[in-house]
């Protein structure tokens, strides 16, 4: 009986193959490297309700973040600050700015304006401001140069390989507690001796164990 | 070594043998199979009877869509900051607001934390008198009641209470009130019974009825007899040092308050020799078979009805009571009990205690107020005060139902039923539901959509306690506000509001009827300071002690009077007590799944109750567990299933009330049996004449004690006791239990030796079986409700597990309680078989569980010898109605399906208490600082956690104590929660 197939077919049968299996693994390849948080998340700059900046704030003027962001030495949330918190200046500044609009609608009203959230952990992380800015970590080491930030970005991926890194070694990113929100701070000498210090004498030891975050 | 051979080396016939079935005690083929089964396969074929939650639920949960979850792009996450500030108002930060619950006329402080304004938890308020720290498993649950979805009914879409108030209360005339009745449960607001006087004032006519499932009447009726005029009770049960239990269920259900069992538990906790010396001895004569009875030194069981003769006996033997018959022939078990007791209580004089239970009928409260008299234990143990008794206010079953028959009659017109459900809870006999109908103006404020609100012509949502301004106080003194933490999620108002409304007073915001009615009391300077104060604090100092109590005098003629005058109760036929439930209450905790979970104490019944009959009556009767019975008097029927308990009455059905409600929310509709079917006012708590026959119908009942634990740990030392005789002879007794010298591990073992090392200690001469430990668990862990079919496979979630093993024989056993959390052992067997490290070790000895990386293999739970892993075979939580979710503890993840959990020796507590410590810039950590949900609510503080590396911890001192062992300690699993054994103290003249 005659073959059904001619012999070329074989070769058809091979390259198909071989286009399949090399593109599974392209695929799983590009899905691991764009669902990757270093990827996915570093640089993630949605736009916000409000066109506020923080290089204008925080950097041109000199306002420290601990002006809005009040919570951050007392509790797990650096929370994003009440609208009553903008019209303490906004009253008096700029108080017919269009762009202001959307505030000063919030403040009349009494409703939230939708910030739109840009640093985002997964729910079954814990992290607590608090702990990191008593103990001398700086804003800048995990937000990067927010004051040069005209529209805020994530700078840093965040994930659980970022965290560890720094809590196995933490001296390069501990500076005295009173600096912590100066985020251009140079220190005049080594870092990690500065860190080094301060650890020994608080006597910090940022956890390794699961429970420390995940609970 | 193989687990046989382990077993065979085991001592044998030694000490007493633990059962927690009668299965298990007759070894039935059913039973092994069972529990080979860690997670038996068959459960998948498990049929139900189709009463499952879970089917409701998966009808009515409201569907989520997650919006914006695409494959390439992150879900755009939005951040509400509230647009004006509120000072010192930090977001996610837990705050504490002291507020009160009253239940069945008793109160106690509670204090509720809140996380951005969404009661998360209740806890005790150490400062309440009546508190001191702790709280029970129903005051925890009623936070569920709060989410309740089901809450905030009205009959149609455009009732509200604007249509109420215009529409229907201002056409109204109720002239001087003749035609008005109110009906409302037990009273304890200062301020409602202010408002209710002058209410009557503005009315003349008008009458005002107290009357719910479980009332304090009895005893009040009992004064009447015993002292010929009301008076209010308090009782010092750490002032006693032999107590007689009359029918008392004083550590579980006859007080609504955690303040016996903190009293009972000081004088159990065994810590010195002087300790010994003060230990009490309980002894308790009861028909059902109560966690009272468990923690008794000695149980009698008799009839409810029985009881009377026997409090009789007991006080002709102390002397108190002349020429009235004695039941006592001779050798018996009752004789020799009795003559036992009152040999006791003689000795004791003063430090003794008889108490008995509103469930008793008042002539035997008369009594026991007369032995206390003669013990010479009134006004030390038992104090009593003069209670003032109001014109035109009746309470109890008597006075329901002269008010039914005023309705009947057409003599009502307007009736106000202020909270309670009296469609469902008033005696079968009084025929409520029929009466209501004769009235024309029926308003009923309702905590939800129930069976008195389907009956009425006016159905208003009832406010929660949480939500709304109101106060309690009980009996002497110890006031407290209840203060609201929420807004009113469904709009209800308080019974004082609406009483308010209807007589037109002043005020009529709840807010202004409390602060008023209390500031009219302080001097006028001090008014906001001192409000201000007491709402901080959670409790109003009494102004002075009366001291009437001294003056009141037992007449033990009348007494005797009292006794011949009582008609002879017709025996015969089977006897029904009825009890109120553990987890239905009366039924307001019948839609609540946290309740509906919590196993029964002593059956350990989820989802349901029982008619609850003794082994021998069962066999009598050819009945076992799961047959339908009907339950017959007079006309009246209730087709309930039996279930056999260990150590009832013969001859007795004992049933909970609060079951088989028709008219419920999604969670308790057709769960269980309504014995209210079948209760009578003449036979309100219990009653002879009952005929019992079988249906041929069968049901399944619910229960988790078969399950936990794998068949090789039967008959070892699992629990451990010893008589306090047998303690001082040897010290060593417990520790000698041990099977065998402990193995060793063929791994370098690590050394836990540095910072903080945590672990706990369990006294079970302490701990009652009260469950508020689990409940407290589930609120802080974010624990799901699984549903009865899932408990039914072996499912069920609670992290801390309630044990309850009989000891003894069938008929008379006695009972244990041992609760069982995660041992957190540090050679940890769960570690070493799971894949992922999803479980791993902490420097400070805890045994992690990360669920982020739990893949589901289960091996954990397999390799686990205590049984304390559970897994998430459904996405539990998925089906909780979205109200639901305002319940969740924020710190705790919410797990999903196909993770493992269990518990964490409440790990976000010691992180939180750690980052404080580290702010506040001080190196380490106080004593008792950290305290587990477990350990704060404990009543009868039996647990204890603490730094073990620390010698001068609680903590370590009590794991040094001779009566310290590890479960299972041959295993070499070191674990971190121990147990102290506990130490019993039998009466040497009736054995161990």
């Amino acid at each position: 009986m005659a073959a059904i197939f001619p012999k070329s077919s074989d070769l058809i049968l091979k390259v198909a193959g071989a286009v399949i299996g090399l593109g599974a693994v392209a695929g799983a390849a590009a899905y691991a490297y764009y669902s990757y948080p270093t990827v996915i998340d570093t640089g993630y700059q949605p736009v916000q309700p409000v066109p506020y900046s923080h290089k204008l704030h925080a950097g041109d003027m000199g306002i420290d973040c601990f002006y809005c962001h009040y919570t951050v030495y007392k509790a797990a949330f650096a929370a994003v600050p009440p609208t009553q918190v903008c019209m303490n200046c906004h009253t008096k500044v700029k108080d017919q700015s269009p762009r202001l609009e959307l505030v000063r609608e919030s403040f009349r009203t009494g409703q939230a304006i939708p910030w739109v959230q840009i640093h985002r952990l997964p729910d079954f992380v814990f992290f607590n401001h608090q702990a990191h800015v008593t103990a001398g970590v700086s804003c800048v080491s995990c937000h990067g140069r927010i004051d040069q930030m005209v529209e805020v970005r994530q700078e840093k991926p965040l994930n659980m390989a970022f965290c560890l890194e720094c809590h196995r070694d933490p001296a390069p990113n501990i500076r005295p507690a009173e600096l912590v929100t100066r985020l251009d701070w140079v220190p005049d000498r080594d870092a990690r001796e500065i860190g080094q210090e301060i650890i020994n004498q608080k006597h910090l030891s940022p956890p390794l164990d699961c429970s420390g975050c995940h609970r | 070594m193989s687990l046989t051979n382990i077993t065979s080396l085991r001592p044998s016939g030694t000490g007493p043998k633990y059962w927690r079935s009668l299965d298990e005690l007759a070894n039935t083929p059913q039973f092994r199979e069972w529990m080979k089964k860690e997670f038996p396969e068959s459960v998948t074929e498990l049929e139900m009877d189709g009463s499952s939650r879970r089917t409701v639920l998966k009808l009515m949960a409201a569907s989520f869509g997650l919006a914006g979850l695409t494959a390439c792009s992150r879900p755009v996450e939005h951040i509400f900051p509230i647009a004006k500030g509120v000072e010192d108002y930090i977001p996610g930060h837990a705050y504490f607001y002291s507020t009160v619950m009253s239940l069945a006329g008793q109160a106690a402080g509670l204090l509720v934390e809140t996380h951005d304004g969404r009661p998360t938890k209740i806890e005790g308020n150490p400062d309440h008198p009546f508190s001191r720290g702790a709280a029970t498993a129903l005051a925890q649950g009623s936070l569920l009641n709060l989410y309740d979805p089901d809450r905030g009914w009205m009959k149609s879409p455009e009732a509200s209470w604007r249509a109420f108030e215009d529409g229907f209360l201002k056409t109204m005339s109720l002239g001087d009130g003749s035609g008005l009745r109110f009906l409302s449960e037990t009273v304890s607001s200062p301020s409602l019974s202010a408002l209710r006087s002058e209410t009557l004032k503005k009315f003349p006519k008008a009458k005002w009825v107290e009357y719910e499932s479980f009332q304090r009447v009895n005893g009040r009726l009992g004064g009447e007899i015993a002292f010929g005029s009301p008076v209010s009770i308090q009782t010092n049960f750490d002032k006693a040092k032999v107590i007689l239990g009359l029918d008392s269920d004083f550590l579980g259900l006859d007080w609504t308050t955690p303040l016996p069992t903190k009293q009972f538990s000081s004088r159990r906790r065994v810590e010195s020799e002087e300790d010994i010396e003060k230990m009490n001895r309980l002894y308790s004569v009861e028909s059902q078979f109560s966690i009272t009875g468990a923690n008794a030194d000695h149980r009698l069981r008799l009839a409810s009805s029985e009881v009377k003769q026997f409090a009789i006996d007991v006080a002709t033997m102390l002397g108190a009571l002349q020429g009235l018959n004695v039941l006592n022939n001779g050798n018996d078990r009752r004789s020799q009990f009795l003559a036992a007791v009152v040999k006791d209580l003689k000795a004791a004089g003063p430090e003794a205690l008889v108490i008995t239970s509103p469930r008793q009928p008042p002539i035997v409260h008369a009594l026991a107020f007369l032995m206390n008299q003669t013990l010479g234990s009134l006004g030390n143990t038992i104090t009593i005060s003069k209670a003032t008794a109001e014109d035109r206010v009746e309470a109890g079953v008597d006075a329901l139902k002269a008010l039914t028959g005023e309705m009947s009659s057409g003599q009502v017109t307007t009736l106000v039923i202020l909270g309670g459900n009296p469609a469902y809870t008033a005696p079968a006999d009084l025929q409520f539901g029929a009466a209501m109908s004769k009235v024309a103006n029926s308003i009923h404020l309702t905590a939800d959509g129930n069976e008195t609100a389907a009956a009425v012509k006016w159905a208003v949502p009832e406010a929660h306690f949480l939500e709304c301004w109101s106060d309690a106080a009980t009996g002497t003194g110890a006031a407290a506000i209840q203060q609201p933490v929420i807004e009113p999620i469904f709009g209800g108002r308080t019974a004082a509001e609406l009483v308010a409304m209807i007589a037109g007073s002043k005020d009529t915001k709840a807010h202004d009827i409390v602060k008023n009615y209390w500031t009219a009391q302080w001097p006028a300077a001090e008014r906001d300071k001192t409000w201000r104060k007491v709402l901080n604090d959670g409790v109003i100092p009494p102004k002075q002690a009366k001291e009437e109590g001294a003056k009141l005098t037992v007449d033990a003629k009348r007494i005797a009077a009292a006794v011949t005058a009582e008609p002879k109760a017709a025996g015969g036929g089977i006897e029904v007590t009825f009890v109120p439930s553990s987890s239905a209450w009366d039924g307001r905790y019948a839609n609540n799944g946290w309740m509906q979970e919590t196993p029964d104490p002593m059956t350990k019944l989820v989802w349901g109750n029982a008619a609850l009959i003794s082994v021998a009556t069962a066999k009598a009767k050819g009945v076992e567990d799961g047959d339908m019975v009907a339950l017959q008097r007079g006309g009246l029927k209730l087709e309930a299933a039996v279930l056999t308990q260990p150590g009832l009455a013969d001859n007795t059905v004992v049933i909970s009330l609060g079951y088989g409600r028709v008219r419920c929310g999604r969670v308790g509709k057709d769960v269980g049996f309504n014995a209210n079917l079948i209760r009578t006012s003449d036979a309100f708590w219990f009653g002879s004449g009952f005929e019992m026959t079988k249906t041929g119908g069968k049901y399944v009942h619910v229960t988790t004690h078969e399950r936990g634990q794998a068949e090789h740990m039967n008959g070892r030392p699992i629990y451990r006791e010893a008589t306090i005789e047998e303690y001082k002879k040897n010290p060593k007794v417990i520790d000698e239990m041990n099977e065998l010298p402990s193995l060793h591990s063929v791994y370098p073992e690590r050394v836990y030796d540095q910072g903080y090392q945590w672990g706990m200690s369990i006294d079970l001469g302490a701990c009652t079986g009260c469950n508020a430990c689990v409940v407290a668990c589930q609120a802080e862990n974010n624990t799901p409700i699984v549903g009865k079919d899932q408990v039914r496979r072996g499912r069920e979630m609670h992290w801390i597990r309630m044990d309850r093993y009989y000891v003894g024989s069938e008929d008379e056993p006695r009972a244990v309680e041992q609760p069982l959390p995660c041992m957190q052992c540090e050679n940890a067997p769960c570690e070493n078989v799971c894949p992922v490290q999803a479980t791993s070790h902490s420097e400070e000895g805890l045994n992690d569980m990360v669920y982020n990386r739990c893949v589901g293999t289960r091996y954990c739970a397999n390799n686990c010898p205590f049984k304390v892993r559970h897994f998430n075979f459904l996405n539990f939580h998925k089906e909780d109605p979205q109200l639901m979710a305002m319940v969740f503890n924020p710190d705790v993840t919410v797990r999903m399906r196909g993770v493992m959990e269990k518990c964490t020796y409440c790990v976000q507590r010691i992180e939180e208490v750690r980052i404080k410590t580290r702010a506040e810039g001080r190196r380490a950590i106080r004593e008792g600082e950290i305290q587990t949900a477990c350990q704060q609510t404990c009543p009868a503080e039996a647990i204890v956690f603490g730094n073990i590396n620390d010698p001068q911890s609680r903590v370590s001192k009590l794991k040094k104590q001779e009566r310290n062992y590890a479960m299972l300690a041959e295993l070499d699993l070191k674990p971190r929660t121990t147990y102290l054994a506990r130490l019993r103290n039998p009466n040497p003249e009736l054995g161990a």
